[in-house]
């Protein structure tokens, strides 16, 4: 059963990328293009999803996600309701689907959810009202879906197709849920060479069947890529026994001038945010000219109007 | 109360028997097989035309959850749940709350089950006080309070020397220890089974590597001490290669799988479905296959439920946040008849993994019919079609990843010491 399409195969809940049609990512793709000017207007907002109720769910802390997903929402004419339920009823011991039923009956017509554990959005989408559609805004390390979007209509911005990439995904792939929503977007819209770099403690076991090739050095990894995206890397990952330090990361694994132009001269810099410069990316980097981090955070809003207005609008 | 099971095939491995025969009871014993006794008027006739006879089965691993855990399941609710599962002895882990780690529980915990219907209970005694994997509890107390092995269940036992010293201790009086291989740290923070599935989930990952690495230790400890380990529920290929070689080398271990383990596998996983999150976690199909065969082989010497009733809220959260385990007594028999119609195993082959082979392990006089010895029976029919579901399972926890998968082969009536603890509804 798949959890994310209708019978006649449109979108319900957006849940993960892992085996989402490549026609309904290309059509979110194309609905977000439709939705960029709206930032640019003097009124920006759009009437789709006036009298929809939008609630943020978020099990765990987050500002940048959680503020993409209500300017959003808001500018969609829909009225957001943001909850931080890892400090309200979580704590006081109350269950997950206690707290989903309570907002069900609040008239909910859409959960914007994060949560630290994977799989908890198909956990919460296979409970809710039909009516009510569920969108993963980041699952343990499992999915993160509008990133992974967002990153795809970044890279069709810049580089305007897909069939003849070679993209390089650098640093955490153990832990990140990104990079498991960039990967699936990549393979599907058929990039030919999707490539993970990094260390073998932060690279997951048998990552090579979801379509991958792994290199352990940065540099041959880098070679002729057309696009390099750097994950964040969190420093707890330094305090166990995953690396050593900060410092040997970033002279392995560290994105410089140096290693980037071992990549195509016109390869496009991104990254999910927020950066650790001088770890995982060197600031002349993040702020060079081939850096497209701040333009990926622009997209991030009209990816998820896209979403939002597909899911509860009808549009699709 | 004299019982006459008429027309059965009776099928007991321990004396080689496969063919239609009558079985007469009297006073909790068999008093005849084929022919009756002189002067034998039964109370009641049993017509098993069509059906199965044979031994009641033993279960290796069955979580009763008293005391401490009534709000998972009782006694009285997991009793009556095994005998419909056609179980006449089962063993009992000690991870109760308080754990059983002393002879006074372990005697109130058999003196309930004996004033129950339902199975023979043979409590396993913690291996180190509270569980907590320091001190060894007081072995032989716990035997004569009635023991019938040692085990730290799935509490961790992180100290190497502990476990040394157990073994050293348990064989000066050759008590046998229950020793479920997983390294601790190697599996920290695991959820299932650390290969390509749980990578694309983002489930952390529990290797194979936890089972083999402190099956590696164990065994070693075994050849030093000649201690009796007993291997529970191994799920790696590699951990069966380990065993099946150790034993070769003249090794006296023993070793069983969970009925899920046969049956299912990691690609199981895709749907975050946390009735199947068990300990060990689902392994690979390569894995699977190798429980499959070794089981076929005889390098498996027996399957246990690993019965583990869960109550709804402790899984009706995010995969990674639900506990552990599946209640499984009723499904021990299809489930094992099912893996002997996959594989074309001959049904005494079948029967023989739960009834005398745990027999053996658990040093019980049970798992046979034999004139003269206990009337513990189990009547079934191998091709009855069933559904899983909360109404067809007596058990108090209807966690199972086999909810709503169809079943054949269904107990029709349970003999416990020659009385009928199970009947069938009609």
């Amino acid at each position: 059963m798949n959890l994310q399409l209708t019978d006649d195969g449109r979108l319900r809940h957006l849940l993960t990328l892992d085996g989402l049609p490549r026609a309904i990512i290309t059509q979110i793709l194309d609905t977000a293009e439709s939705f960029m000017d709206v930032g640019e207007r003097e009124v920006k907002k759009v009437p789709l999803l006036r009298g929809k109720s939008i609630f943020n769910l978020f099990f765990e802390p987050s500002t940048r996600t959680r503020t993409t997903f209500e300017i959003a929402a808001k500018r969609l004419s829909a009225d957001v309701v943001n909850l931080n339920i890892a400090t309200s009823s979580q704590t006081k011991g109350e269950a997950i689907l206690d707290t989903v039923d309570n907002l069900a009956a609040m008239h909910a017509d859409m959960f914007v959810v994060r949560h630290s554990q994977s799989g908890a959005a198909h956990f919460i989408a296979r409970h809710v009202a039909p009516h009510i559609s569920v969108v993963n805004a980041g699952d343990g390390r499992h999915a993160h879906p509008t990133q992974g979007l967002l990153d795809m209509f970044t890279i069709r911005r810049y580089k305007g197709a897909f069939h003849n990439l070679t993209v390089a995904i650098v640093g955490d792939v153990l832990h990140s849920r990104v990079a498991r929503s960039q990967i699936h977007a990549l393979t599907t819209l058929g990039v030919p060479e999707v490539r993970v770099i990094g260390p073998k403690t932060l690279l997951p076991t048998g990552v090579e069947q979801m379509g991958v090739k792994v290199f352990h050095d940065m540099e041959a990894g880098l070679a002729g890529c057309d696009v390099v995206i750097m994950l964040r890397l969190q420093n707890e990952r330094m305090r166990g026994a995953l690396l050593p330090s900060a410092q040997e990361y970033f002279k392995f694994f560290g994105l410089t001038l140096e290693k980037l132009a071992l990549a195509k001269p016109d390869a496009i810099v991104m990254h999910p945010g927020p950066m650790n410069r001088g770890v995982e990316i060197a600031s002349e980097v993040a702020d060079g000219p081939q850096s497209v981090i701040l333009p990926q955070v622009t997209y991030g809003i009209a990816v998820r109007m896209a979403v939002m207005a597909m899911l509860a609008g009808g549009t699709a | 109360m004299k019982i006459h099971i008429k027309n059965g095939r009776v099928v007991d491995p321990m004396n080689a028997r496969d063919e239609v025969a009558d079985i007469f009871v009297a006073a909790g014993r068999i008093v005849g097989i084929g022919a009756a006794p002189a002067d034998f008027h039964a109370n009641r006739t049993l017509d098993a035309s069509g059906l199965v006879v044979c031994p009641g089965l033993v279960d290796l691993s069955v979580r009763l959850r008293e005391p401490g855990f009534e709000y998972k399941a009782t006694l009285e609710s997991e009793m009556l749940a095994a005998a419909a599962g056609g179980i006449t002895s089962l063993a009992c882990p000690p991870d109760t709350d308080p754990p059983l780690d002393e002879p006074g529980l372990v005697e109130m915990l058999k003196f309930r089950a004996r004033n129950l219907p339902g199975p023979r209970v043979y409590p396993v005694g913690a291996l180190t006080q509270k569980l907590e994997g320091r001190m060894l509890t007081e072995m032989a107390e716990l035997t004569e309070a009635g023991c019938r092995a040692f085990t730290q269940a799935d509490a961790p036992l992180t100290d190497t020397q502990v476990l040394l010293r157990a073994m050293e201790y348990a064989a000066t009086f050759g008590f046998s220890l229950w020793l479920r291989a997983q390294d601790v740290s190697l599996a920290k923070d695991g959820v299932a089974h650390d290969g390509a599935i749980a990578s694309r989930l983002g489930l952390p990952g529990i290797p194979a590597l936890a089972e083999t690495v402190a099956l590696a230790t164990i065994l070693q400890l075994v050849r030093e001490t000649g201690a009796r380990v007993h291997l529970a529920r191994l799920s790696t290929r590699e951990g069966i290669a380990m065993v099946r070689a150790a034993k070769a080398q003249g090794l006296a271990v023993t070793c069983d799988v969970a009925c899920p383990h046969v049956h299912l596998s990691e690609n199981d996983l895709v749907s975050f479905d946390s009735h199947l999150h068990l300990v060990p976690p689902l392994r690979s199909l390569r894995d699977r296959d190798a429980i499959r065969e070794a089981l076929r082989d005889g390098s498996i010497d027996a399957l246990c439920s690993d019965h583990a009733p869960v109550d709804e809220d402790a899984k009706q959260v995010p995969f990674g946040e639900s506990e552990p385990g599946a209640s499984g007594v009723e499904l021990l028999l299809p489930l094992t008849l099912k893996w002997a119609r996959e594989t074309g195993v001959p049904l005494i082959q079948a029967i023989d993994l739960i009834s005398w082979k745990p027999a053996q392990i658990l040093g019980v006089p049970a798992g046979h019919l034999s004139v003269g010895g206990n009337a513990d029976i189990c009547v079934f029919d191998e091709t009855a079609e069933w559904v899983v579901s909360s109404n067809t399972l007596a058990s108090q926890g209807d966690n199972t990843p086999f909810l709503n998968h169809p079943m054949q082969g269904r107990v029709r009536y349970t003999l416990i010491d020659g009385h009928i603890d199970f009947e069938a509804p009609r």
